[in-house]
């Protein structure tokens, strides 16, 4: 996510330093912050990294301050470990966990239905919430991705899913290639014939342009667009003809007291540029 | 009597037991202590047609799959956890530069069962992970059944059993019995679920530090066919209590493998051009470790097992 190609999410160079001054935080940050209202007060939450990693701890520091976080790689932490992570596996993240243990662990609570809500980035999404992380392309090239990692199963088990990733043409298709985290697949009733769990699916989609979310047949409509974006340019940069919200609203900026938190923990911008 | 020492190099030791063709289980604990050291002797040793197994093992898999000794992958996520893409795994599956490899892919979750299927001596474990993913459509080791005792679909996750597991730990007696501590991911039934395994230790200590906490004890010595101390073994991911994650460095490589001209420069200059990982550690130079150093050391409470 971040800085690579951004195809595990979000690369946000499109908009000036001009722009960002006048506007007081990056897009990135109002991600982050849209992010942390997913999660609802003494949830269990899948954290991921990088922008979901940082929208859990403001998450725990604002309104959510009994929020849990499970890791794919055994680790369950309460107290965040305040230090910028870049991996799961960082040193900072084991000392003073709640606990250390296996990816079984963490996954049998996720099976067992326990798991609240789960963040995931995306290569590709399409208009009912299938992710593909395995083989996009590009340029008309396939290109080879680096995989579900835990995101198929959260996917799958989560009680909600909440996306993070650049808003265009590219990433937002009509249908993806390849299905590696299943979400609406092809509409209201799918997942039950899957013989998925019955409280699963995405709930949110949160874009360097606006927040989707999804009607009772399972596809996506824009919900909230952010300040400054037309609705025009969020319907031009998707693949295909996204609805739009009767109740069409602006997704709120990001507060002080969410960027303090941000910019505490990630005070060079490392995931927030 | 005294237990013959199963204490060997890191050159004997994947000399002696892993072959070509092997399947290899590494980075069992995903981003941390990841068997770096390991990886590279077998790069040295030319090691070919090695199945890699693992959930994520960060760019170690995306070295050997650069080095050319690769030919299939099942596992969860190749790349670089932190910069993003493996530019060799995405080379070689898209365009089979420098060989041609397969791809089988699992999520997280089923790697773990895989492993546990295997470790619990089943032909499968079960789960509703996967249900409506192409990965179920693609990995043959992924099948939809009906569960013969409830009303619903679910996926059996074939045992997965490596030839041989490679763990990197903080400490390891002569016998192979072994602490680890910090994120635990799939080590311990990686461990119990591969033919033998080989144990990478920052430190050998006597078998009564071992045996004073057997709750910490991840494998036991019966398992274990060759133990190698090897410190900054896990460089460049990061061992809790002996060293810290050197994000420079993945970043780095991200940068020096992009272009195929400049791995092949990294891959010299890092692995062929230096024999061991002694060689290794004297070329990253002192000011670098020393900043990777533990800085702030953080002692458990102890737990008394007397009586």
């Amino acid at each position: 996510m971040g800085r690579a190609e951004g195809e595990h999410g979000v690369n946000v160079a499109s908009h000036s330093e001009a722009e960002v001054a006048a506007r007081g935080y990056t897009f990135s940050e109002l991600m982050v912050a849209a992010a942390a209202r997913e999660i609802r007060d003494g949830e269990l939450v899948f954290v991921g990294m990088r922008l979901p990693l940082l929208a859990f701890l403001v998450a725990r520091r604002t309104h959510a301050p009994r929020a849990i976080g499970l890791f794919e790689n055994g680790v369950i932490r309460e107290t965040p470990s305040g230090e910028l992570l870049y991996t799961m596996g960082d040193p900072p993240n084991l000392r003073g966990a709640t606990q250390c243990g296996q990816m079984l662990d963490v996954m049998g609570l996720l099976q067992q239905g326990r798991v609240d809500v789960g963040f995931l980035g995306a290569a590709e999404i399409d208009r009912f919430g299938n992710l593909n992380t395995t083989w996009g392309h590009r340029d008309k090239e396939m290109q080879r991705l680096p995989g579900s990692g835990g995101a198929c199963d959260i996917a799958c088990l989560a009680q909600r899913t909440v996306m993070l990733l650049t808003h265009d043409r590219g990433r937002l298709t009509e249908r993806v290639g390849h299905i590696t985290s299943p979400g609406y697949g092809a509409g209201n009733g799918w997942r039950r014939k899957q013989g998925l769990p019955i409280a699963s699916g995405p709930s949110a989609v949160i874009t360097t342009l606006g927040v989707l979310r999804f009607g009772a047949d399972g596809e996506a409509f824009l919900a909230s667009v952010h300040p400054g974006v037309s609705v025009e340019e969020v319907l031009e940069s998707t693949g295909w003809t996204l609805r739009v919200a009767d109740e069409l609203i602006e997704t709120l900026p990001p507060g002080d007291d969410e960027l303090g938190v941000m910019r505490e923990i990630d005070p060079n911008h490392f995931w927030t540029r | 009597m005294a237990a013959e020492s199963k204490l060997m190099t890191m050159r004997e030791a994947i000399s002696k037991h892993v072959s070509a063709g092997s399947m290899v289980l590494m980075g069992a604990q995903l981003e941390q202590m990841i068997p770096f050291a390991a990886g590279h002797e077998l790069i040295r040793q030319g090691r070919r047609d090695l199945t890699l197994a693992g959930p994520i093992s960060d760019i170690l898999f995306d070295q050997l799959i650069g080095a050319g000794c690769v030919s299939r992958v099942m596992a969860a996520w190749v790349g670089n956890v932190s910069a993003g893409v493996g530019y060799c795994f995405r080379r070689a599956a898209e365009r089979g530069i420098p060989r041609r490899i397969e791809t089988v892919d699992y999520s997280n979750f089923t790697m773990a069962l895989a492993l546990h299927a295997a470790a619990l001596g089943v032909p499968f474990m079960p789960t509703y992970a996967t249900l409506g993913s192409d990965l179920l459509k693609k990995n043959g080791n992924l099948r939809e059944f009906s569960s013969p005792v409830s009303e619903e679909k679910l996926v059996a996750v074939r045992a997965l059993r490596p030839d041989v597991t490679i763990l990197h730990v903080q400490r390891a007696d002569a016998q192979g019995n072994a602490h680890i501590w910090g994120s635990l991911g799939v080590a311990v039934d990686g461990a119990r679920a591969a033919r033998k395994v080989i144990v990478v230790a920052e430190e050998i200590v006597e078998p009564e530090v071992i045996a004073s906490d057997p709750n910490r004890t991840v494998v036991p010595g019966f398992l274990v066919a060759a133990v190698v101390h090897e410190p900054g073994g896990a460089h460049p991911s990061p061992v809790q209590g002996y060293y810290g994650r050197d994000h420079k460095f993945f970043e780095q490589y991200h940068e020096q493998s992009r272009r195929l001209e400049d791995f092949e420069e990294w891959l010299t200059h890092w692995i062929l051009h230096a024999p061991d990982r002694r060689t290794y550690m004297n070329q990253l130079g002192v000011a670098r470790t020393e900043s990777l150093a533990v800085k702030e050391h953080a002692l458990t409470a102890p737990a008394d097992f007397g009586y």
